[in-house]
């Protein structure tokens, strides 16, 4: 019975529980003790409020018994990137500078997310401040991938990922910087949508970069993905570069998966050397399905792709630097040195360089330095103009197609420790995702195969035009359909017997 | 104390240049980011939210009134526009900001390019404005210890209520040719600022609150040189006579510096009460403020529509309405210059006027009587506690011989204690003038009774010596005689 809960997709769970099968309680246990069996091996979870979780799954449970409609997702539990703030829960952006902080206000994802019943189990782990693609830089320890316990997950939202791939939870929400949704999706076989900018609430998300943050959807499944997505999705006015706008139909597309007749751009930036062979098969397999299943494949050039990465990495810690000032011992969170013979210009500089880790600072420096006066406009102006001509790129390509695709990662899952000491090969890991936060638009990880060389997860990246996301998932839903096993199952279910217990055996 | 050289001297041998910065606290009902109270004052830390508190994941959203009230302050000194513009971080770090930024506006101002023209003394002074951008107050520090200042102070205590109220920065470009009536200048046009928020209903406009501060900028160069010297910024001047007396003070420190071969450093200064600045930070390592486009804000497009909306909202321009209310009201010079100088009067007298008074008596009663009440106080006349209605029905009083300006005091006794109007005052405190010939003979009799030698002289013919008379039996019947019918009577009686 647990396992079958465990494997179950968020929507039949949601089914079942609004038909009374199943009770928001037992299905929210079976994630708890599934928590308590494995996180110990994958550390995905800063925090388990188990009590929390228990006292929304039986406020579900009196509503649904009351006869009360409630959305498709009431009971199911999720698991929340540890950036968010939830009322009275311990939010720490994975840094020692919050650690044991509790906000006294939730996001309006947050919000959103309990409003409509949905479950939430607790907070995972991710890069400090979501600065990183492994989850390493997490002052907490990192998160174990759970295809190879000594691979990581992708970052920043390796927690959330890693916590779909070990069915410690159906669903999860993440943010997406310059990939932190769609990498780890990649990396883990799971499903992660980074929303049109604006498309989702900033508001009470702990910023690293606002001008390209964005919360999505993390799922094992894309109609999963969908059905999250239209539940955090819409206008928020707490946050100003919210759009004002219907949620695009991301369910209706999702149920069809219909891609005939769809023109199809292959980014042909996106390849080629530096990327895995495997990689490039599974990818050109993924077009091929595509193909077949009624869809136009062309090449499309996107020619300033290439300077995509630079120009984030000038931008991101330019509002990172000014973001994460706010951190000053003053108010909240950590406070170091305070023995009343130091001044508080002492204070908040001891508290700065012992509670943030070294790859926050290595930005926060980098960000202080391109905004500097004399260098601004070689280093942050010359980024913004980078920005534009990506969007451009962006704007030209969907004149003659309907989405671009692209491999999400370069590479399959590296080894913990691998690229700690190379940053530019870590930095390269968000290589194809970038563009998409750099022009704010809709762009999608859906799992396409295990690599021919290692045997992990693949990922194909769908990017679509504003406030177009639901054509991110109608192709995401035809490359689930074509890659289907038998029995319908997706690609993470392969981990089903290694994590789930008394799973039926893989066939 | 600095050397200072004689005002006249500095004025023979140096051309002062003129720059004024002043902040204007918006009355908005909430916050310039926030929905919380915007009101001033309260128990500490009480009016602050997730937002204005800088919480992690906050964010702010432009309060559109406090952006209207910035483009009506613009339109009313006959600034352009910006038909696009962003906010701007100002980024550096200081206890009393909860972001450790500054949310403003940099090089995109929504108003720039304006001109006042200040009336002093008969002579008309353009003053150039080059922009008016939006931008948040900061919280208030209170340092304990003898210092009063975050150096040397055993703690500090801070009170967010104030964190995140809108602020209008006005600034000019800087104004050369005033000599020495700079500081004259200077102070004309704060006033004038003043008035002008106060019309625009936008701020309280309260100096002495800091609703508006000064910035005061000076410097000298060489009689003549056309060029600008190395100038001080004396910081938060809160009065009218702060701004000229920070000026004329400043103005002498730097003609005694420049007189003695030394120069002047670029520094901010602080404006002390008994009349002299002392040096605060210098500017010669200029703060790198890192400014760039807030991310967290989307522009304000203020449409052509909407402008031309808030243009038509803007009042009479304060000049403009003095110089036709003086005419309307037949005021000499002399008299409307003590209306201008007592803030909120012209409106008190209008709306009195307007109640029914005549212009003159309307006058007598708010800077007279109502006046001196509130100076007693300490409050403003608009908060004495009458209102034009009540004085309009004072006067009616008078106008109709039931009482006489002295009774009036008392009425107006009456009205602050919550007696009722001002017929009912009159009748339940007995204050009605007598001029039933009966009564009043009676004592007429009495008075030249008692007074021979003074009603001799009246049969003589020196008809002034009535007001001995007049005056003893005013005494005796406690001022509520009808002072003409008495004099008649008087008359009448030694004739």
């Amino acid at each position: 019975m647990a396992a079958a809960i465990l494997t179950a997709t968020a929507s039949d769970l949601g089914a079942r529980i609004a038909a009374r099968e199943l009770t928001a309680v037992e299905v929210t246990r079976a994630f708890l003790d599934q928590i308590g069996r494995v996180d110990g091996a994958v550390h995905a979870f800063l925090h388990v409020d188990a009590e929390g979780a228990l006292a929304q799954a039986r406020g579900v449970d009196e509503r649904l018994d009351a006869g009360e409609a409630l959305g498709p997702l009431a009971g199911v539990p999720l698991a929340l990137k540890d950036l968010f703030c939830q009322e009275g829960v311990p939010t720490t952006a994975a840094s020692r500078m919050l650690e044991g902080w509790r906000p006294p206000y939730s996001a309006t994802v947050t919000q959103r997310l309990l409003d409509a019943g949905v479950v939430i189990l607790g907070k995972t782990n991710l890069d400090e401040f979501a600065m990183g693609s492994s989850t390493e830089t997490s002052a907490f320890g990192p998160t174990y991938n759970p295809w190879d316990l000594a691979r990581i997950p992708g970052g920043s939202g390796g927690g959330s990922a890693a916590a779909l791939a070990s069915f410690e939870a159906p669903l999860a929400v993440g943010t997406d910087t310059g990939g932190s949704i769609r990498q780890p999706g990649a990396v883990t076989g799971t499903v992660g949508v980074k929303p049109t900018y604006g498309g989702t609430s900033r508001f009470g998300v702990i910023a690293m970069a606002s001008s390209l943050d964005q919360p999505g959807p993390c799922a094992r499944t894309v109609l999963d993905a969908a059905l999250l997505h239209a539940i955090i999705a819409g206008h928020d006015p707490q946050d100003s570069t919210s759009i004002d706008a219907p949620v695009p139909p991301v369910v209706e597309a999702a149920r069809s998966g219909d891609v005939a007749g769809m023109r199809i751009g292959v980014v042909t930036e996106l390849g080629g050397e530096g990327y895995d062979p495997g990689v490039l098969r599974r990818f050109t397999e993924g077009v091929a399905h595509l193909r077949a299943a009624g869809a136009e494949i062309v090449d499309v050039s996107c020619p300033h792709f290439r300077y995509a990465l630079g120009a984030y990495y000038l931008i991101m810690p330019s509002e990172v630097s000014s973001n994460l000032a706010r951190y000053d011992a003053i108010r909240y969170g950590r406070r170091v040195g305070d023995d009343g013979t130091r001044s508080t210009e002492e204070v908040m500089r001891l508290t700065r360089g012992d509670a943030f880790g070294d790859e926050v600072k290595r930005r926060i420096i980098i960000g202080t330095y391109a905004l500097s006066s004399g260098y601004y406009d070689a280093y942050y102006g010359s980024a913004q103009k980078v920005r534009t001509l990506i969007a451009r790129d962006f704007e030209a390509a969907f004149a003659q197609v309907d989405v671009l695709v692209s491999p999400s990662t370069p590479t399959t899952a590296f080894k913990i420790g691998e690229r700690t000491d190379d940053l530019l090969a870590m930095y390269a890991s968000d290589l194809c995702t970038i563009p998409a936060n750099m022009a704010g638009v809709p762009a999608g990880s859906f799992p396409c195969g295990l690599s021919p060389e290692d045997g992990l997860p693949v990922g194909l990246q769908v990017m679509a035009p504003p406030l177009a996301d639901d054509r991110v998932y109608r192709v995401g839903a035809a490359l689930e359909r074509a890659l289907a096993a038998p029995d319908g199952g997706v690609l993470s279910d392969r981990l089903a017997p290694r994590w789930t217990p008394d799973a039926p055996k893989e066939a | 104390m600095s050397d200072l050289m004689d005002y006249d001297e500095v004025m023979e041998r140096f051309d002062p240049a003129l720059g004024l910065e002043v902040h204007v606290e918006l009355n908005t009902a909430t916050k310039m980011f926030c929905g919380c109270d915007n009101t001033p004052g309260g128990e500490p830390n009480t009016k602050t939210c997730p937002v204005c508190l800088g919480l992690p994941g906050s964010l702010p959203v432009v309060n559109g009134k406090a952006v209207e009230s910035a483009i009506r302050i613009g339109l009313a000194l006959n600034c352009q526009v910006a038909s696009w513009c962003r906010f701007a971080r100002k980024n550096y770090f200081y206890p009393d900001m909860t972001k450790n930024f500054q949310t403003s506006q940099y090089d995109e101002p929504i108003c720039f390019d304006g001109h006042v023209n200040i009336d002093v003394d008969g002579e008309t002074y353009r003053i150039d404005i080059e922009r008016v951008h939006m931008e948040e107050d900061a919280g208030k520090l209170t340092h304990a210890g003898v210092t009063g200042r975050i150096h040397g102070a055993d703690y500090s205590l801070v009170d967010y209520n104030r964190a995140g109220t809108p602020l209008m920065e006005i600034v000019t470009r800087p104004i050369l040719g005033l000599g020495e009536r700079t500081p004259v200048v200077a102070r004309a046009y704060m006033a004038h600022l003043r008035e002008l928020m106060v019309a625009l209903g936008v701020s309280d406009a309260r100096m002495e609150a800091g609703n508006m501060r000064c910035d005061a900028n000076v410097s000298l160069a060489p009689k003549g040189a056309h060029v600008l010297g190395t100038r001080s910024e004396t910081k938060n001047v809160n009065s009218l006579k702060a701004v000229e007396g920070a000026l004329r003070h400043e103005i002498r420190r730097q003609g005694a510096l420049l007189a003695a071969g030394e120069r002047v450093i670029q520094e901010t200064r602080h404006w002390h009460e008994e009349g002299w600045t002392s040096p605060g930070r210098s500017k010669e390592e200029a703060e790198d403020y890192r400014y760039f486009p807030e991310p967290d804000l989307v522009p304000v497009a203020a449409g052509a529509s909407w402008v031309e909306q808030l243009r038509a909202t803007l009042p009479e321009p304060p000049a403009q309405r003095r110089a036709r209310l003086q005419a309307a009201w037949g005021f000499a010079d002399l008299e409307m210059r003590d209306v201008t100088g007592t803030p909120g009067s012209i409106d008190l007298i209008e709306a009195t006027v307007t109640a029914g008074a005549s212009a003159a008596s309307a006058r007598k009663w708010w800077l007279g009587e109502l006046a001196r009440r509130a100076n007693e106080r300490g409050i403003e006349l608009a908060e004495v506690g009458v209102s034009a209605a009540q004085v309009a029905g004072v006067q009616r009083l008078v106008d109709a011989g039931t009482i006489n300006d002295k009774l009036a005091r008392a009425v107006f006794d009456g009205l602050l204690a919550g007696e009722g109007t001002p017929d009912e005052i009159v009748a339940a405190r007995g204050l009605a003038v007598v001029s039933d010939d009966g009564a009043l003979g009676a004592a007429v009799d009495a008075a030249i009774a008692a007074h021979p030698d003074v009603a001799q002289k009246i049969r003589d013919g020196k008809v002034q010596a009535a007001g001995a008379l007049i005056g003893a039996i005013m005494k005796q019947m406690r001022g509520k005689a009808d002072a003409a019918r008495v004099r008649q009577l008087i008359l009448e009686k030694l004739s």
